[in-house]
C-alpha cells in the first residue's frame, strides 16, 4: 500500500481551464464558418486550414495534455509529427513540379 | 495486505505498473492513425488543386449546418471526456460515470447526424457508382468519393471510439478504473480526442470548400 506515486502523475489540468478551451475551440469553429462566407479566393483554403490547426493546437497541449507530459513523449511527438509531414510534403512538391 | 500481489498485474499501484510506457505505447498506436488519414488528405490536397471549380461546386451540397452542429458535438464530448478523466482522478467516480454518459450520448448523436447527411446523399443519387453522380464531371466524382471514405473511416473510429467508451464505463463501474489506475480510461481519451482532431480538419475541408 505504500508505493509512492512517480512524479507523471502530478500536472493535473484543472475543470475551469478544460471549459475555456472548449470555449476558445466553439469561437475559432464559429470564426471558420463565417470567413468561409467571405470570397477570398485560393486563400480560403489557407485560412481555414490555418484555423483548424489552431483548434488542434489547442486539443493537442490541453485535451491531449501534451503541454505537460515528459520531454521524451513531447520530443517523439514532434519526430513523429516530421517523418509523417515531411515525406507528404515531398510527394506534394513533387506533384507541384509536373 | 496489499490487494495486487499478482506477477502479472502490470498495471494498477503494483511496482511494476509502467505508467509513461502505457501512454507511449498509445501514443504509437495514434501515429499510425495520422499516417492513415494523412494519406487522405494528400489525396484530397492533390485532387482539390486539380478541380478546383468542382470542389467548390461539390461542397456547396453539404449541408453545413450539419456539418458544424457535429462539429460542435464532437468538441462537446471532448469536453466531457476530459472532464470524465480528471473526475476519476480526483477519485469522483459517480462524476465519472456520468461524463462518460454524456460522451456516448455525445457520440451518438454525432452518428445519427451522419446517418441522416449519408441518407440525404444516397436520395439525391450522390453515392459511388450512383447514375446520377456518374453523370457530372470527374471533379464532382471524385469530391464525393473523398467525402464518403473520408468520413466513412473517420465514423467507423467514431464507432470503435464507442466500444471503447462503453469497456471503460463498465470497468470503472467494477472499480478496475480508480483514482490510482487509470491509464486505460486516459488512453480511450487519448483517442477519442483523436478522432474529434481528425474532424477539426475534415469539417472545413468538405464543408466549407464552397
Amino acid at each position: 500500500m505504500s508505493h509512492p506515486k512517480e512524479e507523471h502523475h502530478e500536472h493535473h489540468i484543472s475543470d475551469g481551464t478544460f471549459t475555456v478551451v472548449y470555449f476558445a475551440l466553439l469561437l475559432l469553429t464559429a470564426l471558420t464558418v463565417a470567413v468561409a462566407r467571405v470570397n477570398l479566393g485560393p486563400l480560403n483554403l489557407y485560412v481555414a486550414m490555418a484555423v483548424a490547426t489552431m483548434k488542434a493546437g489547442l486539443v493537442v497541449a490541453y485535451f491531449m495534455h501534451m503541454k505537460y507530459e515528459s520531454k521524451l513523449i513531447q520530443m517523439l511527438f514532434f519526430v513523429a509529427l516530421l517523418a509523417i509531414f515531411l515525406p507528404y510534403s515531398a510527394v506534394f512538391i513533387d506533384y507541384l513540379h509536373r | 495486505m496489499s490487494a495486487h500481489t499478482h506477477p502479472l498485474d502490470l498495471h494498477s499501484d503494483s511496482p511494476h505498473a509502467d505508467y509513461v510506457g502505457d501512454k507511449l505505447g498509445f501514443w504509437f498506436f495514434l501515429y499510425t492513425e495520422l499516417v492513415l488519414f494523412g494519406g487522405l488528405f494528400l489525396a484530397y490536397f492533390f485532387y482539390h488543386m486539380k478541380y478546383p471549380e468542382a470542389f467548390h461546386h461539390a461542397g456547396a451540397e453539404l449541408n453545413v449546418f450539419m456539418g458544424a452542429g457535429n462539429t460542435v458535438v464532437l468538441l462537446t464530448s471532448s469536453l466531457t471526456m476530459v472532464l470524465a478523466v480528471s473526475a476519476i482522478q480526483k477519485g469522483r467516480k459517480g462524476l465519472s460515470l456520468f461524463h462518460l454518459i454524456l460522451t456516448i450520448v455525445f457520440a451518438l448523436m454525432f452518428m445519427v447526424v451522419k446517418y441522416f447527411e449519408w441518407g440525404a446523399k444516397f436520395h439525391h443519387g450522390l453515392y459511388p457508382g450512383a447514375e446520377e453522380l456518374l453523370s457530372r464531371e470527374p471533379g464532382q466524382i471524385v469530391f464525393f468519393g473523398l467525402y464518403f471514405v473520408m468520413t466513412g473511416i473517420h465514423g467507423i473510429h467514431v464507432l470503435l471510439g464507442l466500444i471503447a467508451l462503453a469497456g471503460i464505463f463498465v470497468l470503472v463501474v467494477q472499480n478496475k478504473i480508480h483514482k490510482n489506475d487509470y491509464a486505460y480510461i486516459e488512453n480511450v481519451g487519448l483517442y477519442w480526442h483523436l478522432v474529434d482532431l481528425i474532424w477539426i480538419y475534415l469539417f472545413p475541408l468538405l464543408y466549407l470548400v464552397a
